[in-house]
């Protein structure tokens, strides 16, 4: 683990990504995000195994309202997949930046990672809109 | 994966706008409720007060409380108020027996287009009909050019609120509210006192009941029903809950092109007096002939992705015979995609919309899906 571990940043487009273990991201989307989709009633995950390019589409997201594409913040394979998700998709809701994690990636380069918006860079992004 | 930009001239305007939005005399209501506020139409309506699901839940379970004071009244009085509505609208307000009643009905163009769904109430000083926010200034342009050379007056109430109570335990609060008159009512039948009108009907397919009452005395039905632990529910709930009864909604399952024989609206036509010549009546008659209109369906799918309004749905693999969405939710009563569709006539079981690149096939049946809590969803056999 180096500097990095636990820190999150994020995409403009909403997601997170997070190292909470060395070479690997986990990755989300941000609670403005899931306030602005509303109750979320359906989530499509990538297989494990998949490799996905930075800003790749990897996920979908549905709510009552909306479907969204949710699009992997570094480049890497997926190696886990939240299942509850599938089932439980209101985890997202309520807690989506713990419980509510979509899936981890074996990201191959982790340079890309300080580029990300950090939290104060995305919050300002989001008053923005 | 929402992406939205707002340049400063946006901004500007968004400022200006915002200072024109109309307010409900509830807003400071739902401000206390923590909803979350959107301009629906020009009015800042709640959409939700936390969740739109939990909220359905509640109306299905137990019962809710909805501001609709965005809703257009408009009154007719005048001697010939009863011939101005008669010819104005699709429905027979002569059907109306008692002061109070009240109609759905389609308002149509020459064409048999419907420019607005309503609930037309006989009242003792003539008509109310209650109107789309949505069509206001085209409803209020339409009864005028009509009206001219009718001994009538025509009032828009903007004095008058309107609040749904609905859901089974939604009856229990009449005593409460000083509206026990209504308990022995039926459905479409009202009551009126201090300057109250309440009336047995509703948008989302339970027990339950409107009123609609001067701004002033709107405040206090409101904190009297949340006291008796019944929660408010927005918009988004409002829209589910319609869907789920098969409720029409202006501008998704009709417009003006549309006429109500492709939108599950033949019934609110009433021929009974044949000497009656409302708008649109001829053009319907030629339809009726020509027999070659499309008809609203009811849409359920088992695969996890919701069908959007506008999107398109073949009778067909070869993704011929098209037809088109018009409203598409996720049912929280029946937790899976449902649909209402405008289709060709053909009495197909099974039609396909296109969803993530692929064709996915869908269950037709009946326009309807969930009333007083129970699935009516019936598939064709």
């Amino acid at each position: 683990m180096n500097e990095l571990a636990n820190q999150i940043r994020y995409l403009p487009s909403h997601e997170w990504g997070r190292i909470d273990e060395e070479g690997v991201l986990t990755v989300g989307i941000s609670n403005h995000a899931q306030d602005l989709l509303g109750d979320i009633v359906f989530i499509e995950l990538p297989e494990i195994g998949k490799q996905l390019d930075a800003e790749e589409e990897s996920a979908i997201v549905e709510s009552v309202k909306a479907a969204s594409d949710i699009y992997a913040p570094l480049a890497g394979e997926v190696i886990e997949i939240n299942e509850k998700l599938i089932d439980e998709p209101e985890t997202v809701n309520a807690s989506p930046l713990e419980e509510g994690w979509f899936y981890k990636i074996k990201v191959i380069d982790m340079e890309g990672f300080e580029d990300l918006m950090t939290e104060e860079e995305y919050k300002a992004s989001c008053l923005e809109e | 994966m929402v992406k939205t930009t707002f340049n400063l001239k946006v901004k500007i305007y968004v400022y200006i706008y915002c200072s024109l939005i109309q307010k409900t005399p509830l807003f400071n209501q739902h401000i206390n409720a923590k909803a979350k506020m959107v301009d629906f139409h020009g009015w800042s309506m709640p959409i939700n007060y936390g969740s739109q699901l939990a909220e359905h839940e509640e109306v299905r379970s137990s019962c809710g409380i909805f501001d609709v004071s965005h809703m257009t009244v408009i009154d007719f009085r005048g001697s010939e108020a009863r011939n101005l509505v008669r010819k104005l609208i699709s429905n027979d307000v002569d059907a109306l027996k008692e002061d109070y009643d009240g109609m759905y009905s389609a308002m149509l163009n020459e064409n048999a287009g419907v420019i607005d769904d309503l609930i037309a109430y006989k009242m003792e000083f003539g008509y109310r009909l209650v109107v789309n926010c949505a069509r206001r200034e085209q409803d209020l342009k339409w009864i005028s050019s009509i009206s001219s050379g009718f001994d009538v007056e025509i009032d828009e109430r903007i004095d008058l609120a309107m609040i749904a109570i609905q859901g089974p335990r939604s009856l229990d609060l009449l005593d409460e509210l000083g509206l026990s008159s209504l308990k022995t009512k039926k459905r479409f039948q009202g009551t009126y006192e201090n300057e109250i009108l309440a009336v047995k009907t509703g948008y989302t397919g339970e027990k339950g009941f409107e009123i609609i009452l001067p701004n002033e005395k709107s405040e206090l039905i409101w904190e009297k029903t949340l006291n008796a632990g019944v929660s408010p529910i927005g918009l988004a709930a409002r829209d589910t809950l319609r869907l789920e009864a098969g409720f029409n909604l202006y501008g998704f399952e009709m417009d003006d092109s549309i006429s109500p024989l492709a939108c599950n609206m033949a019934w609110t036509i009433s021929w009974q007096d044949e000497s009656r010549d409302f708008i649109g009546k001829d053009a319907l008659m030629q339809k009726i002939e020509e027999a070659n209109y499309h008809e609203l369906v009811g849409i359920v799918l088992d695969e996890r992705t919701i069908l959007r309004q506008g999107q398109k749905l073949y009778l067909n693999e070869n993704k011929e015979l098209e037809g088109v969405v018009t409203s598409g939710t996720y049912s929280p009563s029946l937790k899976k995609p449902i649909a209402l569709a405008r289709l060709p006539k053909k009495n197909k079981k099974t039609c396909f919309a296109e969803a993530r690149g692929k064709l996915i096939k869908a269950k037709i049946g009946s326009p309807r899906f969930v009333i007083e809590g129970k699935e009516v969803f019936e598939e064709r056999k």
